[in-house]
């Protein structure tokens, strides 16, 4: 019966321990300054064990029963503190407030269990022995939390189902006294309820964590989420931090509105001005319209088409007032037609059907090549299938992810190009949220550049882009497979190259 | 180790290394309490049809139609024969199928999402030594042209597209089916000494020139010492050469019952080994493990081929018995389109049916026909339509997708070859080659199961592996094929029976692909040109051969 006690003692420390990890880790991995985050909520969970041991004078009678019930509850509040914490990131107003009020009463729960433990056992030993064993227990208990948590429990378990599991911990401790010391505590039967319908609400929570964080865009998302939408085809998410208002699809930066000028500036104008007098605009992709922005900076345009999987996306940027003043409602032009279907589809049904008629420029702005699903715009097949609609003067330009990061990536596209028949000229620009990114110009005759561009852009003119053609000895071109349907190769180059670059 | 970000938060590293609750088998106890009814239909060879083969009182012909050639069965075989007959001119023809529709088990079928197929779905890239096939190949506009080098150029719409398999094991998916997680080293050393071995073999020429392990099979070299291994079993093979790791039997296991409906116990040597060191095709634009298929499979090539043959293509009409009469075939037929018995005269007659069919259909020359020698595997397919796409975790969803565990086959995806990003809803067709039995237990348990019973037998392997389609099966379809394909076992290939099979009685040709010992397109169609070219010369006419 004391041994049992004793062992209580360490699961419990180590229980308590870990919270205080769960908490230190999350608020440095959401908020960011880890030392001022780790010195905070250590000093913050310290200061209300404090309050805990003081206000354990107050409880007089029925020590069992309110240990029990304080090993319930920490086991309820500490175990499901890491879900609660990232689940309630982007919905609430102060994140500050309820991580810290979160921290404190798990700290008070805990600061109550030693106290209680040394009152609870203080018949059975001699107080110097009592002392030294409830002690040093606890001591062991952190040393073994804190090699577990890095070592063991982040990697296999993640910091939500180590939480779950901690918190089952404490109600198991709460089980086991209840079943040991039934009949030395009052309301046995209500508290093994308790117990029990808070173990399977942890247990719950473990199973289902997966499903929790996808709940949880905090996990993913720096800012605050002003919207977020799932279509049959993406998970759409915008987020705002201090006038920087950013698009995210399927968690994957699209752009910044800080910096996205750079960016769409450099994918329109070196094709839109080199072509002698641009009328029949193909957009692939980009229904945030900001490409469309661009393009309409020039008169002879008068038809653009726009083909876009997702409804939902152009719908959002057409109408939500926000984003219509980052695109200058660019996607209510007149000029313009919005087809929502499959590039690939769309494409070879035009060209099989009607002939599929002939456009001057062709844009392509499509997410990066990271699975094999995207990847087909980026093969062969679909290069050869555009170069139908393509004429002597057309101008075809790729966003072709970046040729720092992904060398071998960004001249695949290039070599996929070539192979298809075009002609190509490769280019990059700096665009700060990116990194440095990469183009690719695909033509019919080679590629002049423009003697002039629109004037009010804000990055290119005529010396900043003949700096884009030179490539650095670290991105220039190297030999690659070509994308086919069926060998993507660029699909494994984007995902060895990337994966390196996102581990860190 | 480093961690990234997502395993830092979901600690995936090793969900399932806590072993506690698996929220698969939790779900799929859930699922069981409610067991659910499918919208569906079965498929299959027409069995009924078929067994009035067995009674000999035929009713009398009513009437007698005329014909140059009468072939008798619509599969690969026939359809290649009869191709064959009217490139050379020969159009006064009548191919005879007993079921609605041709093709044999490279038949297809189509639904408001997709067309799928049921039974055979791909063709390898053709071995130079597939000339024929080549030649249909060039005629469908599947091989567009050369390059410089001489290689053929696919129409790159119809290569198989990436990516194309993958395996659960584990609670994840890999990528490729070869067992790659949790693998010792000397697993590793055995699969680099197999594969490389199958390599070398993929090129090598025994002492008369001929590869040694060829498509078609007849084109393989001569040689005694390779030809021995055909009285091995795959599996007395593989402890013969040292190959005692677990996952790579497993995985030549799987590959037997892929391709023969076969065990590799009970698999040929010669045949286990041809199904890796046969397939070298090259192409410009291609690699050599590379596949053409289409949404509806080989039902594609079979909707090409009987195309040009218009009305000369009779379905629902079963060959009772055919006799070879002084100078001409005679065949009894039962046409269930208007439940009338015909008579059909011809000069010459191709039988492109399995050989327990053709002895049947002769009964005189049931000993010559020496049905027993050839043994069948008996496979259940289904298709089944969903409203969501498969996930899982690891290795995205794939054209075959296998589950390592399972005793099915797994599935092939119909939506792989469409060019969109993202098909909101697929047809998964899923093969369970029934080879835990002898093909005859299997073949009565598999018969006698209701359509009910298979649904509930293919949705629990499926939600077994994809608890998150629960709720998303729109309808299983399913077709029991009794005799789906000819079993490779030892001693068959190079035995004296399927030599025999293939000569003709005068004026009458067999052709299958049990004549070629594995069920191959490729075994198919040659032997349907083959049969189609000894008529040819019967009938006096002048043809250049296209084998």
């Amino acid at each position: 019966m004391a041994p049992l006690l004793l062992v209580s003692v360490f699961v419990i420390a180590t229980c308590g321990l870990i919270y205080e990890l769960i908490a230190g880790t999350l608020a440095s991995y959401l908020l960011g300054d880890s030392v001022t985050q780790f010195s905070t909520i250590i000093g913050c969970y310290l200061f209300a064990m404090g309050i805990g041991s003081w206000l354990s004078r107050y409880v007089n009678k029925n020590l069992l029963g309110v240990f029990v019930e304080v090993e319930i509850l920490i086991g309820l509040i500490g175990g499901s503190s890491a879900a609660l914490l990232f689940v309630l990131f982007e919905h609430i107003y102060s994140f500050h407030f309820l991580l810290y009020f979160v921290v404190t009463v798990i700290g008070v729960l805990v600061g109550l269990e030693i106290p209680l433990l040394l009152r609870i056992l203080e018949s059975r030993f001699e107080f110097k022995d009592l002392v030294s064993k409830v002690f040093s227990l606890d001591y062991v208990g952190a040393l073994f939390a804190s090699v577990l948590f890095p070592l063991v429990l982040i990697p296999y378990l993640g910091l939500v189902r180590t939480s779950f599991s901690f918190g089952m911990g404490n109600v198991l401790v709460a089980f086991w006294m209840l079943l040991m010391m039934r009949e030395r505590i009052p309301g046995y039967r209500w508290h093994l309820g308790t117990a029990a319908i808070v173990l399977a609400l942890l247990s719950a929570g473990f199973v289902y964590s997966e499903r929790i964080m996808s709940f949880a865009e905090a996990s993913t998302y720096p800012g605050k989420v002003i919207l977020s939408e799932s279509t049959p085809y993406q998970r759409i998410v915008i987020t705002e931090q201090s006038g920087d208002v950013r698009l995210f699809l399927n968690a994957n930066l699209q752009f910044s509105s800080v910096d996205e000028y750079r960016y769409h500036e450099a994918l329109v104008h070196p094709a839109l001005s080199a072509h002698p007098s641009p009328r029949n605009v193909l957009i692939i992709g980009g229904g945030d319209g900001l490409a469309l922005r661009e393009v309409l900076k020039y008169p002879s345009v008068a038809k653009v088409t726009m083909v876009d999987l997702d409804p939902e996306m152009t719908r959002l940027f057409s109408t939500n007032a926000l984003l219509t003043a980052l695109n200058g409602q660019s996607l209510l032009s007149k000029k313009l037609t919005i087809i929502n279907k499959d590039a690939f589809t769309w494409l070879k049904e035009q060209r099989d059907n009607a002939g599929g008629g002939i456009y001057d420029i062709i844009l392509i702005d499509v997410p990066d090549p990271s699975n094999f699903s995207i990847g087909k715009l980026y093969t062969v097949t679909f290069y050869k299938l555009l170069r139908s609609v393509t004429d002597e003067d057309s101008i075809v330009v790729v966003q072709s992810t970046s040729p720092l990061v992904a060398r071998k990536s960004f001249w695949c596209v290039t070599n996929t190009l070539k192979a298809a028949g075009f002609e190509t000229a490769a280019y990059h620009a700096f665009v700060p949220s990116f990194g440095e990114w990469g183009f690719t110009i695909a033509t019919n005759k080679p590629y002049a550049s423009p003697k002039s561009y629109p004037s009010g852009l804000k990055y290119l003119n005529v010396e900043t882009a003949d700096d884009m053609f030179h490539f650095a000895p670290d991105m220039a071109w190297v030999e690659t497979k070509i994308q086919r349907l069926d060998d993507q190769a660029l699909i494994h180059y984007f995902d060895e190259e990337w994966s390196k670059y996102l581990i860190y | 180790m480093k961690i990234t970000r997502g395993q830092f938060i979901k600690g995936g590293l090793a969900a399932s290394a806590t072993g506690l609750f698996s929220l698969g088998s939790l779900r799929s106890r859930l699922n069981a309490a409610e067991p659910p009814t499918y919208p569906g239909k079965m498929i299959g060879a027409s069995h009924q049809l078929g067994h009035l083969l067995r009674q000999s009182n035929l009713s009398r012909a009513s009437d007698e139609l005329r014909a140059r050639v009468v072939v008798v069965g619509g599969g690969i075989a026939g359809l290649g024969a009869a191709r064959r007959l009217m490139r050379a001119g020969i159009e006064d023809i009548l191919v005879l199928d007993l079921e609605e529709e041709p093709g044999g088990n490279a038949r297809s079928g189509v639904n408001e999402t997709s067309a799928y197929p049921w039974g055979a779905h791909y063709v390898p890239l053709l071995t130079e030594e597939a000339r024929a096939v080549r030649r249909l190949f060039e005629d469908l506009g599947i091989i567009t042209g050369k390059d410089a080098r001489g290689l053929p150029i696919y129409d790159e719409y119809m290569l198989g597209f990436e990516p194309k398999e993958r395996l659960f094991r584990f609670g994840r998916w890999q990528e490729g089916l070869v067992p790659a997680i949790g693998t010792t080293p000397e697993d590793e050393a055995q699969y680099r000494r197999f594969f490389s071995l199958m390599n070398e073999l993929k090129t090598q020429c025994g002492s008369d020139g001929r590869r040694l392990f060829a498509i078609p099979v007849d084109e393989s070299s001569t040689d005694p010492h390779w030809r021995a291994l055909d009285m091995l079993s795959m599996e007395q093979w593989m402890g013969r050469e040292g190959f005692t790791s677990d996952l790579l039997r497993w995985y030549v296991n799987y590959a037997c019952r892929d391709d023969y409906g076969t065990v590799f116990s009970e698999t040929s040597a010669w045949a286990g080994i041809h199904y890796f060191a046969s397939r070298n095709g090259q192409a410009a634009n291609a690699e050599s493990d590379d596949v053409v298929t289409w949404p509806q499979g080989n039902g594609w090539l079979v909707a090409r081929m009987a195309e040009p043959l218009g009305p000369r293509l009779r379905t629902r009409c079963l060959a009772m018995r055919v006799a070879v009469a002084d100078g001409g075939v005679i065949v009894d037929v039962w046409d269930a389109n208007e439940s009338v018995a015909r008579m059909i005269r011809a000069e010459a007659a191709i039988l492109a049916t399995p050989r327990f069919i053709s002895a049947r259909l002769l009964p005189n020359a049931i000993e010559r026909m020496d049905p027993s020698s050839f043994s069948y595997a008996p496979w259940a397919v289904a298709n089944i339509t969903l409203d969501a796409m498969p996930e899982g975790k690891g290795a995205p969803l794939s054209w075959d997708n296998v589950a390592f565990d399972s005793p099915t086959l797994g599935y092939v995806v119909a939506t792989s070859q469409e060019l969109g990003m993202k098909p909101l809803s697929t047809v998964l067709t899923a093969y369970w080659p029934l080879s835990h039995k002898t093909p005859s237990e299997a073949r009565q348990d598999a018969l006698g199961r209701s359509l009910d019973e298979w649904q509930r037998i293919f949705a629990d392997d499926l939600l077994n592996i994809h608890p998150e389609l629960s709720g998303h099966i729109r309808s299983i379809d399913v077709c029991v094929w009794g005799h789906a394909m000819i079993r490779p076992v030892p001693g068959f290939i190079w035995g004296e029976a399927r030599q025999r099979a293939r000569e003709p009685l005068g004026r009458l040709a067999f052709a299958h692909s049990d004549l070629g010992g594995i069920s191959l397109f490729e075994e198919a169609y040659t032997h349907g040109v083959r049969a189609a070219e000894h008529v040819l010369t019967q009938l006096s006419v002048n043809y250049d051969s296209e084998l």
